[in-house]
């Protein structure tokens, strides 16, 4: 089938379905192919803060004969597939790490062997947990940027006036929690006015099971094992405490009105007490609550080791890419020691001038972090805030991450689905998880072929 | 006494200003002709094609046979999300036309300020969908939502309009009636075309409200709603927008709303279409939509024949 006839075919979808549909556009006919010449295009990518446009501006004085062009905007999957579909893809396109594998499975994103080699990248120096999800049956498909990992946000002052510290908060010990939960929640009249602790489910539940001693998709990405009793402890447990807070209507209607980026957030608003969240909320509690009595702990298993879930962007290079050796050098340098050391100066003069602590830039780069951290990053003299730095460093070793799938997609809507059942009642934990690994199996075993 | 004979039908020569008129009717029809080829017809075929193969955008497509067709028979996933959306149209059509021609009766005998309570009603229609949804996001919220507010005022504890699978769709009908205006202009249009001897004859035969209104103002406005009743219909099983911003927007409503509820039928086909690269699955899925709209609007076409009334026409 012609290219012509299955870019109209694609249309037609459309055109049947709902009207509205998204290219990428601007395609350039610049070619290139030699390493530092020629246009470049990306897409996914913007310059939201100093660490965005102090990396691309480093890229552009090094690379002055590139002509890049940055689309700027969130990746959007009916743009990045309107843009391959009329052959006319983006050279780099930067992605959340968890969709990789769907699409070096459908080969619309190139291996980056001769990438790696040939500009001499150093894989080792990117965490473990984030090259496992850019990682395809052995081959590497993307590069990954930061290293967001999840740990555990304390109000110690709603803590002192149940009368506990919070060291007395130990997640490792499931058959407490609800005891815990009962005592820090505050529920009256059928309305729920601070949470105790927010299991964040379904977005955590793979952390949950792993505490549980459980991954939920085996490390090849292609075996779910989401009916195991372990999985379903750990989603019972989620529910319950739940559950106890009035039930997800409540609970998440209440949690729907939380501003986490203002100063009128649910720390300085006492309306949570412990919750495990990523750790870019540090970042905000510091510019807006910087007074918070806050304890960051590491989340854990149930055997009270540190345990925590890495996730982020990677950037990858499209199949169809014009430049792709620019592209090459491009996130290259995007990743590079070097460059995250100068974007995170940017960021720790920035704070500086504004009058507020630098917390640090936590990369998929274990070099770039150490260099930092070692270099850069000055204790604010907020022990509260120190402290947490410290955590968060503490568990970037302890990451795991959901591995790359071919059909990571519907694995996740598979097992969201499942949880959203439960909590709404139309569902035991075991039956709908039991579905959902129904649903997932199909969609592995598809994706397989 | 001179006699006419009339031409016989089809052996009729058009003059020369009739070809030229007719070529230039062309002419200024062919953007529209060209577009639709274009943008209409040459995809819809395509995709025609397209839902008998298995083809994920990236790669070639692969010739299946009725194989897309089968597995929709057999989705369940397919199954739910076109009982939500009949489920949703069965009520929301009904509603918005009753509701409708009740605020264009009550426009109607607005003297003076018809004008503005005209434009106050299509306001609304003027708001982006994507606005609308994340709008009554906040309003159907369970616990602050201005709707269970009001609720709480007179003694009702409102329900859970987001996360409750029994209240999901309700929520999303009160939500669609925010966008009604159209259809009460459109209502209100038909209104003030009724004649006005129609009416005084009526009450000199001694007809009251309620039999004037059955007996003239029903039958002289049918055609209106007749087409009321095909757009909103097909529009309801199109409905994507709202719906998609509310419970699918981003990934933290993706994930913590309960999908069996508010997963309407081109909703899905979008998931499989973008997010799971089904293209041929999701081309199949829209065809089927296309038969079923086709086949309902048929039935409404063949129904109209007894309930509409057109002037002019024998009857």
């Amino acid at each position: 089938m012609s290219r012509t006839v299955r870019v109209t075919a694609f249309a037609g979808v459309l055109t049947l379905a709902l009207s509205g549909c998204g290219g990428v556009g601007g395609g350039s006919d610049a070619g290139g192919g030699t390493a530092t010449k020629g246009a470049l295009s990306t897409m996914g990518f913007g310059f939201s803060d100093e660490i965005a446009s102090t990396r691309v501006d480093a890229f552009k004085r090094d690379h002055p004969d590139v002509d890049l062009k940055v689309t700027e905007g969130s990746f959007d999957e009916q743009q990045f597939l309107s843009a391959v579909a009329s052959g006319n893809p983006p050279d780099l396109v930067y992605m959340d790490r968890k969709l990789i594998g769907t699409y070096a499975k459908r080969g619309s994103i190139q291996p980056l062997t001769d990438c790696v080699k040939k500009q001499g990248i150093n894989l080792e120096q990117y965490r473990p947990a984030a090259r496992a999800q850019v990682t395809l049956d052995g081959t590497v498909y993307g590069i990954p940027e930061f290293s967001t990992v999840r740990v555990v946000y304390l109000n110690e002052g709603l803590l002192k006036k149940a009368g506990m510290t919070a060291d007395q908060v130990n997640l490792a010990d499931w058959a407490a929690l609800p005891g815990l939960n009962a005592k820090l929640a505050t529920v009256s009249g059928g309305r729920l006015s601070r949470i105790g602790i927010d299991p964040k489910i379904p977005e955590f539940l793979p952390m949950w099971a792993k505490a549980n001693g459980v991954d939920m998709l085996s490390a090849d990405g292609r075996t779910a094992k989401l009916d195991d009793p372990k999985v379903i402890e750990a989603l019972t447990t989620g529910v319950n405490l739940i559950q106890q807070q009035g039930g997800w209507g409540r609970f998440k209607s209440f949690r729907d009105t939380f501003d986490f980026f203002g100063a009128q957030n649910p720390l300085s608003k006492s309306q949570i007490v412990a919750w495990p969240m990523e750790e870019w909320f540090l970042n905000q509690a510091a510019k807006n609550s910087p007074d918070a009595e806050l304890v960051v702990k590491p989340f854990v298993d149930r055997q009270g080791k540190p345990l925590t879930q890495s996730a982020g962007q990677a950037w990858v290079i499209t199949k169809g890419a014009r430049n792709p050796d620019a592209a090459c050098a491009f996130v290259k340098q995007m990743t590079a020691t070097d460059t995250w050391m100068a974007a995170a100066k940017a960021r720790a003069d920035a704070r500086k001038s504004a009058g507020q602590p630098f917390t640090g830039v936590y990369t998929a780069n274990a070099e770039a972090d150490k260099r930092i951290f070692d270099e850069l990053y000055q204790p604010t003299g907020n022990k509260r805030f120190d402290d947490a730095v410290a955590t968060i460093r503490s568990v970037q070793d302890a990451a795991f991450a959901m591995p790359a799938s071919p059909a990571g997609a519907e694995f996740d809507k598979a097992y969201y689905d499942a949880v959203n059942r439960v909590l709404a009642g139309q569902a035991q934990p075991a039956q709908a998880l039991q579905r959902a690994q129904q649903e997932a199996t199909a969609a592995l075993d598809k994706a397989a072929k | 006494m001179a006699t006419v004979t009339a031409p016989a039908p089809g052996r009729r020569r058009r003059t020369p200003l009739a070809r030229r008129e007719a070529r230039w009717a062309y002419l200024f029809l062919a953007p529209w002709i060209v577009g639709f080829l274009v943008f209409y017809a040459g995809p819809m075929i395509a995709s025609l094609w397209l839902s008998f193969t298995e083809y994920d955008v990236i790669n070639p497509p692969e010739y299946t046979g009725l194989d897309n067709y089968r597995e929709l028979m057999s989705d369940p996933a397919v199954a739910r999300s076109l009982g939500n959306t009949v489920y949703y149209a069965a009520l929301h059509v009904p509603l918005v036309m009753l509701i409708s021609l009740g605020l264009a009766l009550l426009l109607k005998r607005v003297g003076r300020l018809q004008g503005f309570f005209r434009t106050v009603f299509y306001l609304p229609v003027m708001t982006p969908a994507v606005a609308v949804g994340i709008l009554f996001l906040l309003l159907l919220n369970t616990q602050d939502g201005l709707i269970n507010r009001a609720l709480g005022l007179v003694g009702i504890d409102g329900p859970s309009w987001t996360t409750d699978p029994g209240w999901v769709m309700p929520g999303i009908i009160l939500m669609s009636l925010w966008s009604l205006g159209s259809t009460v202009i459109i209502y209100l249009a038909a209104l003030q075309n009724v004649p006005r001897d129609l009416y005084e004859a009526a009450a000199i035969d001694g007809a009251g409200a309620w039999a004037r209104f059955r007996s003239v103002t029903l039958p002289m406005i049918s055609g209106a709603l007749f087409f009321t009743l095909i757009v909103n219909t097909i529009a309801s099983l199109q409905m994507f927008t709202e719906v998609y911003t509310m419970y699918f927007g981003n990934r933290e409503t993706q994930n913590t709303f309960n999908s069996d509820a508010a997963t309407f039928y081109v909703i899905h086909l979008f998931q499989e279409a973008f997010q799971f690269l089904h293209m041929g699955f999701a081309s199949a899925m829209a065809w089927l939509l296309f038969v079923i709209i086709l086949i309902i609007t048929l039935i409404q076409v063949k129904l109209s024949n007894r309930f509409v009334y057109y002037e002019g026409e024998d009857k």
